[in-house]
C-alpha cells in the first residue's frame, strides 16, 4: 500500500504548478549565475586568489565547471530551502485547504501510512530538486567553462583538488545535500501537519532556518554550547568532501545528526497526525 | 423479511470541543438495508457525528460499532465496505474527474476496475466530462462525482452527507432515484444526512432527528411523520357560511387561515373524514378537501421542543 500511496502522492506533487517553482527558478537562476561567471568569473579567481600569486604561479582554467558548480552549492542554506518548502508545506496542510482530507482518510489507509507516504514523496521532491541543480550547474558549467582543477577554500588552507579527483567528491556532495535539505522538507511536513494552509509551514520553517543560522555565527560562549544541536550547522558539509584529508568520522557525525532529526520530524508528525481531528 | 442486523451501532457517542458540546450522548442503531435519514437543522452536530463515523474525527466519549465491529479498532477492514460524501465535494482540482477517481480506486481496498469506473461516471452523467479538470466542474458535476467516488469499491454501506445541496431539481431528483435504486436493488444500506425533510420523507424507511447534539426523535418515517400534525385546506361555495356551521365544534379552533374560499385548518389526520361529513350534513358545499403535511412545522416544533 505505502508503494501505492507513495506513487499517487508523487502524481499529486508533480501535476502541481507550483512544484515547477523550484525547478524554474534554478532553471533561470543557476544560467544566469554561468553567465555572470562567463563575463566576471576571471575577476572573481583573481580575487580569491591574489595572495597565492604572489608566491605561486597559477597555471590552467581554474574558472571551470567544477568551480562554479562548487560556489552554487552554497546555495543550499536558504534558497534550495525555500523552494523546498514551497511543496513540502503543502504535503499535509494542502490536504486541509482542498479539504481532500475527507476523501483521503475515509479509505482503509492507515494515517501512518499517509503521513510516511508523504515524507516519502516529500523527500524524493527533494532529491529530484537537488539532482537538477547537479545537472544545471555541473553539466552546464563543465559544458561552458570545461573542466579544471578545484581551488577550494580549506578550514586551514587553500586546496587545489585535481581534475580527475573531483566528480567522484560532488557525487558524494550532492548525496549529503540531498540528506541535509531532506531535513528541511521534513521539518517543513511536521509544520504542515499542524495547519491548514501551506503559507505557515513555509514561513516557519524558513524562520527557523534564519533564526538558527543567526544563531550559528555568534560565537558567544552560550551560544557555542547549543550550536552543535542547530540542524543548519550541518548543512554546509558537503564542503567536508572537498577537503583533503577527509574527516569521515565528521561526515559521518553529521550524517546520523541529520537522519536523526529527519526520524524525529517523522515521528512528531506521525503522533500529531494521528491524534488530529480532521475537520477541514 | 426485513433484516434485523445491525449495521450501525452507536452508544453514548460525545463528541466536545473545548467549551462546545457538539454531540452529546447519541445513540442510534441502523439496521441492514434501511434508508437512514439523518436529519437535524445547521449545526445540529450531525457532520461532526458522521466525521466520527468515517474515524475523521475522534470521539470524546462513547462507541460505534460498524459490522458489528469496533470502529478505532477495525478502521481499516471496516473503510473497505464503506462509501461517503462528507459535507461538500472537494476533490483534487487539478486532476481530471476520472484521474481522481482512479487514485481513490487504487487506495479503496478492493480491486476496481477501469470498466467499474467508467460505469460510475456514466451513472453520475459525468462520461463526457471526464477527462476535464475538476476546477472546470459546477458544483452539482462535483457533487455528482463525490457520489461516484463514494461508490467506487461497491460498498455495503453508502454514507451521504447532504448530497443533494447545490443540485437542482432535475438533479435532486436523480440522486433520490438513485438511493432507491442504490437500497432496492443493490441492498445497499445508505446513511442519509439531510435538513430538508422532505428529502428523507421521499427516500428514507428510518430517521433520527438530532438537534444541539442531541437525539430528539427516532423511528419509522411514516409513523413519525404521518401520526403528527397535519394541515388540511377545504374548499368550500361560502367560507363565511362555513365558519358558521362550524362555531360551535371543536374544528372551529382549528382553522389557522382563510383566503378567499379555502379554509385552512390545523388538526391531525383522524379529523379529515369526520370533518367532511359534518360539513356535508349541514350544507356545505365541500369541492376539495386536501390534506398538506406540514413537514416544516413538524420540524420546527420538534427541534423547539428540544430547545
Amino acid at each position: 500500500m505505502i508503494y501505492t500511496l507513495v506513487k499517487i502522492e508523487l502524481l499529486k506533487i508533480f501535476r502541481k504548478w507550483r512544484t515547477y517553482i523550484g525547478f524554474i527558478a534554478i532553471g533561470v537562476l543557476v544560467p544566469l549565475l554561468h553567465l555572470a561567471m562567463y563575463l566576471e568569473g576571471q575577476h572573481s579567481i583573481n580575487l580569491v586568489t591574489r595572495g597565492l600569486r604572489d608566491s605561486f604561479v597559477l597555471v590552467g582554467n581554474l574558472l571551470n565547471g567544477y568551480w562554479i558548480s562548487f560556489i552554487i552549492l552554497n546555495a543550499l542554506t536558504i534558497h534550495i530551502p525555500f523552494l523546498i518548502t514551497l511543496v513540502a508545506g503543502d504535503l499535509l496542510a494542502g490536504e486541509a485547504t482542498a479539504g481532500t482530507y475527507r476523501i483521503l482518510i475515509t479509505r482503509p489507509v492507515s494515517r501512518s501510512q499517509v503521513v510516511t507516504s508523504k515524507f516519502i514523496a516529500g523527500i524524493i521532491y527533494t532529491a529530484s530538486l537537488v539532482l537538477w541543480l547537479a545537472a544545471m550547474s555541473l553539466v552546464i558549467g563543465l559544458i561552458v567553462f570545461g573542466g579544471g582543477e578545484l581551488l577550494v577554500m580549506g578550514p586551514e588552507a587553500i586546496i587545489i583538488i585535481e581534475e580527475n579527483n573531483i566528480f567522484w567528491r560532488f557525487l558524494l556532495a550532492y548525496g549529503y545535500a540531498v540528506l541535509s535539505m531532506s531535513v528541511v522538507c521534513s521539518l517543513t511536513v511536521l509544520f504542515s501537519s499542524l495547519v491548514e494552509n501551506a503559507i505557515g509551514p513555509i514561513v516557519s520553517t524558513m524562520a527557523v532556518i534564519i533564526i538558527f543560522i543567526i544563531l550559528s555565527a555568534f560565537d558567544v560562549e552560550i551560544l557555542r554550547e547549543i550550536r552543535p544541536y542547530l540542524f543548519t550547522n550541518y548543512i554546509l558539509q558537503w564542503r567536508e568532501f572537498f577537503y583533503d584529508p577527509i574527516k569521515i568520522e565528521k561526515i559521518v557525525k553529521a550524517i546520523l545528526i541529520l537522519s536523526s532529526h529527519i526520524l524525529m520530524f517523522f515521528i512528531a508528525t506521525s503522533i500529531i497526525f494521528k491524534k488530529k481531528d480532521i475537520l477541514s | 423479511m426485513k433484516s434485523t442486523e445491525n449495521v450501525i451501532e452507536i452508544s453514548g457517542l460525545t463528541k466536545r470541543f473545548k467549551d462546545v458540546l457538539a454531540v452529546d450522548n447519541l445513540g442510534f442503531n441502523i439496521l441492514k438495508g434501511d434508508v437512514f435519514g439523518f436529519l437535524g437543522p445547521n449545526g445540529a452536530g450531525k457532520s461532526t457525528t458522521i466525521r466520527m463515523m468515517l474515524s475523521l474525527i475522534f470521539p470524546s466519549a462513547g462507541s460505534i460499532k460498524i459490522f458489528g465491529k469496533t470502529l478505532l479498532d477495525n478502521r481499516k477492514e471496516i473503510l473497505t465496505k464503506v462509501g461517503a460524501i462528507v459535507e461538500k465535494p472537494d476533490f483534487y482540482n487539478y486532476l481530471s474527474g476520472l484521474k481522481n477517481l482512479e487514485i481513490l480506486a487504487k487506495i479503496s481496498g478492493k480491486e476496481v476496475s477501469a470498466k467499474r469506473i467508467m460505469e460510475l461516471l456514466d451513472l453520475v452523467g459525468l462520461t463526457d466530462r471526464a477527462k476535464s479538470k475538476v476546477k472546470t466542474y459546477s458544483h452539482g458535476m462535483k457533487q455528482r462525482l463525490g457520489i461516484a467516488q463514494a461508490l467506487l469499491h461497491n460498498p455495503e454501506l453508502v454514507v451521504l452527507d447532504e448530497p443533494t445541496t447545490g443540485l437542482d431539481p432535475q438533479g435532486m431528483k436523480e440522486i433520490r432515484d438513485l438511493i432507491i435504486r442504490l437500497s432496492k436493488d443493490e441492498k445497499k444500506t445508505i446513511f442519509l444526512s439531510s435538513h430538508i425533510l422532505s428529502e428523507i420523507e421521499l427516500v428514507a424507511n428510518r430517521m433520527i432527528i438530532i438537534n444541539k447534539g442531541r437525539k430528539i426523535v427516532e423511528g419509522e418515517v411514516d409513523t413519525l411523520l404521518k401520526s403528527k400534525l397535519l394541515k388540511v385546506t377545504i374548499e368550500v361555495d361560502n367560507p363565511e357560511a362555513t365558519q358558521k356551521v362550524l362555531q360551535n365544534t371543536s374544528w372551529y379552533n382549528s382553522i389557522e387561515s382563510i383566503q378567499g374560499n379555502k379554509i385552512n385548518f390545523n388538526f391531525g389526520q383522524d379529523n379529515i373524514s369526520a370533518l367532511n361529513k359534518y360539513l356535508v350534513e349541514n350544507g356545505v358545499m365541500v369541492s376539495a378537501l386536501i390534506p398538506v403535511r406540514s413537514l416544516e412545522d413538524y420540524f420546527l416544533t420538534i427541534t423547539a421542543q428540544s430547545q
